[in-house]
């Protein structure tokens, strides 16, 4: 998995049936001190995050494995909110 | 599966219901030489490495399968720890 941080939403009317009703965010990497990393992605939240919030983001088939994607076609999901990241 | 160093830890209150009690580490790629390599990045722990502890850790969905039959939805997962690496040098 990844950190990440919440940039933004996504907006779709025309979509699969299937993610009706699910929350697509656009997550900007981060490194565990909390900086950007260059890149992006568009993942489905299962967490309900918010705006700017350090979020676990899963990718790949793991992605369905989320609460409520089963059979979805998703491959990027956000599974939790980080409250701390501590380096030994 | 690729070899790697535990460099940390990741706290997280909120989160999928099948990640509850799982370990969340912060692992970096090594590479067989043992120099860093990569991006770090936040591994769900089967054997119960510690801090510094040399592992090696399986991606994909294939992560998810040590902790069969639970569905937990991860894509990267600490599956052992390594005593020693024996590498021959051409």
């Amino acid at each position: 998995m990844i950190l990440g941080r919440v940039v933004g939403t996504v907006v779709a009317t025309r979509k699969d049936p299937r993610l009706e009703g699910k929350k697509l965010l656009i997550v900007k990497p981060v490194s565990p001190e909390g900086k950007d990393e260059a890149g992006y992605v568009v993942a489905v939240d299962t967490v309900s995050a918010g705006f700017k919030e350090r979020v676990l983001v899963v990718s790949g088939s793991s992605a369905r494995m989320a609460e409520g994607c089963k059979d979805l076609p998703v491959d990027t999901a956000i599974v939790g909110i980080v409250d701390d990241v501590r380096l030994d | 599966m690729l070899l790697g160093r535990v460099v940390g830890c990741v706290w997280s209150t909120v989160k999928d219901s099948h990640l509850e009690g799982q370990r969340l580490l912060l692992v970096q790629p090594l590479t067989p030489e043992l120099n860093p390599t990569g991006k770090r990045l936040v591994c769900a722990d089967w054997t119960g490495a510690g801090a510094g502890e040399l592992v090696y850790w399986a991606r994909s969905k294939e992560a998810s399968y040590a902790f069969l039959p639970a569905e937990v939805p991860v894509d990267s997962t600490i599956v052992g720890i390594v005593d020693s690496i024996h590498l021959k040098r051409a």
